[in-house]
């Protein structure tokens, strides 16, 4: 594995769900690349397809989903291509994922000590209990729980929601993989633990080198967080590019409504702005451009299929009409 | 822990205090014994000697207080029917009921709990179709109904299997058990099987709910993202988190398989209490009636009171009531 | 906090919107299953037969004037002096049992439907009541229910009927006793459930008397879960019944259930004749089956969290 080469590659991935009412694009087509301790946040409003993207690298899609086309390349390695066992073997250990609502993550009826166990004898059959509970204990003290031996025999409803999503975090950690990809972790908790958690998962990714997939529809929670970001709209990655660069010189119209609906200081006392309409069913997505419905600057064009452009260095965006002003500054 | 086993004690003895009460009463009711012990050409001296000896003639609440107090040394009266203590011919018929009972809970468990889980893993696969149609089949039918259809099938045109009794016994810990001889066991088979039908389907339904319900849970697709073996998120998270309900209600249950094992009894003609009551309620035999209802009271009681504990063992929550950290 | 397939079901379902009633919807959802439609169409024969039993039976199975015990014990098909053909045989006592079944099927429907139907009033009213005025008068009620219910109907069904003896009104009034409690608890389950929600409060605050805020508003909400329990409830009275009258504590020899002739044919299965039990048993299958297949698909339609 050579280092520049990208530790996760997602090319054109498609992802559908197959209903009774019809056929969901959730994911219509999203790339990234995602370099080695890299943190990527995946920005989007619900519905956006940003979790099923998540879910479908680690191969979690349940039907009527299925992974229906592009590549995910993990180390060279196509996952989509991958079997079944590869990819149990690949889970919990090179690539882990943390969940929203950590009341449901963690089994209400084992120790927390066997659910951590349990992920490291997974993997590897040579270490003994000994050994793996050792690490284990040594994970929580990473996530900062107190008193990790006594913490270890307990049970998960003996925890708050912060902190059970500490022992997620600790968990995924356990076998030091190289993508973390976290599904809303904090969106369920309170602010100020919010707070704590994201900057102790930065500071962890940063000191283990451990790449880092951040959902969630907060752009506050990536504003601090992220390298890179990925905006999500109807299935597809609307823009993307250097975090700074993207909030504060967003291109594509659906980026450049969604930052200014932000309330700040100095719109203080103004109307907050709104983006018209609502986001398509993915049943029934338009032709072309998914946010044309919406979107101001739409003319006959946008019935087309807009392919990714590059107005500026470094950016990606989809789009005829991009806000170039704004990227030129 | 020890404070709420305490406390479901105190409340099971004044359940049975209550239920002895009940019992006394309700059953004092059941016709008139002593037109039974006497013939008819009995004059009233002769009627009045019987209810003397008997003790019939006191107000109800004396014969309450008596029958208390010799409840509590185990006296529960004579048979009238059989003429011995009414508690000993009860004992004696119990190993037999237990046996089919306890066997009939068993296949419940082995057969029910995997069949269940697995038509709520695949429920869209044929064989859990078919699982599911012969659940609602073991739900519907009358059991004695099977029982019979049992042995006209197996014994009188398959000649497989001996249609009624009990086999061979052996001694076990004092207790005489049948299971151990072939001859026994060959006995023990149609009657448990018939018993265990319904609890068999009610088990199924209940692993197949509870499969489908917890495996969409969010800790069974995070055990999978930890890459976690099939085998594993199954036979471990699933299941314990499955055996929460079904334990419960198989205990539960279990009192209701020694009162239906009265049906199994009668049509297989097994020897245990079952058969009993029903010939004790026929033949207007109080003293046994009256013991054989308070050693249920003190059966479902003790069956209650092992299921709660069971239940706090298996489900750390309602054991652990600890401060968060 | 929504699984993947609740985040895309909101987008999917801003489709059409047919105007429909709710009752059509529940018919739609209901004859979705070929399983139970066919088991309402053999249960509606049944009840049928059931209703029209002197008008449909070949014989009259009572009337003393044609049994002759020289027909006695006749394998099915076999023609009688008279000519006529017993389609399933005859019983011990010559009853052709084809006409019995039938006889038998109307009581045992009957019994088994009464009695659930007085049980679903008195227990669905206490359900309510528990549930409506709560604190003291719940907690005894249902301290009743629960001890009632810890016990096997078998057991206190026998006891019953030790004490009231045979006869088709005592094995009714037994059956009812043993059902009640739980109608009392299902519907004090849904309506606690109901209870809390505004349009009681809104009533309440109307000043609506409490018998009107009880069977008017309460009642109509909690009767999906009612119908279901009902269904299932009717088919257990009906096997218990059977059992019962197996046991022979049940219904008297002169009104002979299924569950009767059952027993009637006990005897002679041993020597072979088995049809005398076979196919009344088969009779009382198919219509607890019915029942519960009903049952089911009405459990499965009226449940909203199974919904897809």
């Amino acid at each position: 594995m050579n280092d520049s080469q990208p530790t996760l590659s997602v090319q054109n991935l498609e992802t559908h769900f197959f209903t009774k009412e019809g056929v969901a694009k959730a994911v219509n087509g999203v790339s990234f690349d995602i370099a080695k301790g890299e943190i990527m946040g995946l920005v989007g409003e619900s519905g956006s397809g940003k979790s099923v993207t998540g879910f479908s690298i680690i191969g979690l899609v349940d039907p009527p989903g299925e992974v229906v086309g592009g590549k995910v390349l993990f180390n060279g390695e196509d996952l989509v291509q991958a079997g079944e066992e590869r990819m149990r073997q690949l889970r919990g250990n090179r690539v882990a994922m943390i969940f929203q609502d950590p009341m449901m993550t963690l089994n209400p009826v084992l120790r927390v000590d066997t659910q951590m166990i349990e992920t490291v004898l997974a993997h590897d059959k040579s270490v003994s209990k000994d050994e793996a509970r050792q690490r284990s204990r040594d994970a929580l003290g990473q996530v900062g729980i107190p008193s990790p031996d006594e913490r270890l025999k307990a049970y998960p409803h003996q925890f708050s929601g912060g902190m059970r999503q500490r022992v997620a975090i600790a968990i995924a950690l356990l076998n030091k993989p190289d993508v973390i990809i976290a599904d809303e972790p904090t969106t369920a908790l309170d602010v100020t633990i919010q707070g704590q958690i994201l900057y102790e998962a930065q500071k962890l990714c940063r000191e283990t080198g451990t790449a880092l997939i951040w959902i969630t529809h907060d752009l506050a929670v990536v504003a601090g967080l992220a390298d890179r970001i990925s905006v999500m709209y109807a299935g597809r990655v609307v823009e993307q590019g250097k975090l700074d660069d993207v909030l504060d010189h967003p291109v594509h119209p659906y980026t450049v409504g969604l930052l200014g609906s932000v309330p700040g200081h100095n719109t203080r006392g103004q109307r907050l702005f709104q983006i018209p309409g609502m986001t398509p069913s993915l049943l029934k997505l338009p032709p072309g451009c998914a946010f044309q419905e919406r979107c101001p600057r739409v003319d006959g064009a946008c019935e087309a299929d807009p392919g990714i452009t590059h107005p500026v260095d470094g950016r990606n965006v989809r789009c005829f009409h991009p806000h170039l002003e704004e990227a030129a500054q | 822990m020890t404070v709420f086993i305490i406390r479901r004690l105190m409340q099971s003895v004044l359940v049975v205090f209550v239920m002895s009460f009940l019992v006394f009463g309700g059953v004092n009711l059941v016709g008139d014994p002593v037109e039974m012990m006497v013939s008819d050409e009995a004059d009233q001296e002769e009627r009045e000697r019987v209810i003397r000896s008997m003790g019939l003639d006191k107000p109800w609440y004396v014969q309450y207080g008596l029958f208390v107090a010799n409840a509590a040394q185990g006296d529960l009266g004579k048979s009238f029917v059989y003429g011995e203590q009414a508690l000993g011919i009860i004992v004696q018929r119990m190993p037999a009921t237990f046996e089919l009972a306890l066997a009939a809970l068993l296949m419940a468990i082995v057969i029910g709990i995997p069949l269940g889980v697995y038509s709520g893993l695949n429920s869209e696969s044929r064989f859990s179709k078919v699982i599911m149609a012969g659940s609602i089949l073991g739900f519907s039918l009358p059991t004695f109904w099977v029982g019979l259809m049992f042995i006209m099938v197996f014994a009188v045109m398959l000649g497989w299997l001996p249609s009624t009794g009990r086999g061979e016994t052996v001694e076990l810990l004092g207790i005489n058990v049948s299971f151990l001889t072939t001859n026994g066991l060959s006995h023990l088979i149609l009657p448990a099987v018939n018993l265990a039908l319904f609890k068999i389907s009610l088990v199924i339904r209940l692993a197949r709910a509870g499969t489908r319900e917890i495996v969409h849970m969010d800790f069974i697709k995070f055990a999978r993202a930890k890459g976690l073996s099939t085998q594993r998120v199954i036979m471990v998270h699933l299941m314990k988190n499955i055996m929460i309900p079904v334990v419960t209600v198989l205990g539960l249950e279990f009192g209701g398989l020694i009162a239906f094992s009265v049906v199994t009894e009668t049509v297989f003609a097994w020897p245990g209490m079952g058969k009993l009551i029903i010939d004790s309620i026929q033949g207007l035999d109080r003293p046994v009636i009256v013991a054989y209802l308070m050693i249920i009271v003190l059966v479902f009681v003790v069956i209650n009171l092992v299921v709660d504990v069971l239940y706090s063992i298996l489900d750390p929550r309602v054991r652990i009531q600890d401060v968060k950290g | 906090m929504n699984t993947i397939a609740e985040q895309v079901a909101p987008i999917a379902a801003a489709s059409e919107v047919k105007v429909e009633t709710p009752f059509r919807r529940f018919c739609t959802a209901f004859l979705d299953s070929k399983v139970a439609t066919t088991a309402l169409i053999v249960l509606g024969i049944l009840i049928f037969m059931a209703l029209f039993a002197p008008l449909i039976s070949p014989t009259n199975p009572y009337d003393l004037a044609v049994v002759s015990i020289l027909d006695s014990k006749m394998p099915p098909g076999t023609k009688s002096l008279d000519g006529v053909t017993f389609l399933l045989g005859t019983d011990g006592a010559g009853r052709d049992l084809v006409s019995a079944m039938i006889y038998g099927l109307r009581i045992s429907l009957g019994v088994g439907v009464m009695s659930g139907i007085f049980a679903m009033a008195i227990g669905a009213t206490v359900g309510l009541i528990a549930a409506y005025f709560g604190g003291r008068t719940e907690n005894i009620i249902m301290r009743i229910v629960d001890i009632q219910l810890s016990f096997p109907a078998i057991l206190v069904a026998l006891i019953l009927l030790a004490i009231l003896g045979k006869g088709v009104d005592k094995i009714t009034i037994a059956l009812i006793i043993v059902q009640w409690a739980y109608y009392a608890r299902t519907v004090r389950g849904s309506a606690l459930v109901e209870r809390n929600k505004e349009y009681i409060e809104a009533a309440t605050c109307l000043a609506i008397g409490h018998r009107r805020i009880l069977f008017r508003h309460l009642l109509p909400n909690c009767l999906p879960p009612l119908i279901v329990v009902g269904t299932i409830q009717t088919a257990h009275a009906i096997s218990l019944e059977a059992t019962l009258s197996f046991l022979g504590v049940g219904l008297p020899v002169s009104e002979p259930s299924l569950g009767l002739l059952i027993s009637n044919g006990f005897d002679y299965m041993l020597s072979g004749k088995y049809w005398i039990s076979f196919f009344p048993g088969i009779a009382l299958l198919i219509t607890i089956v019915s029942i519960n297949l009903v049952g089911d698909q009405l459990r499965d339609v009226l449940n909203p969290r199974l919904e897809r």
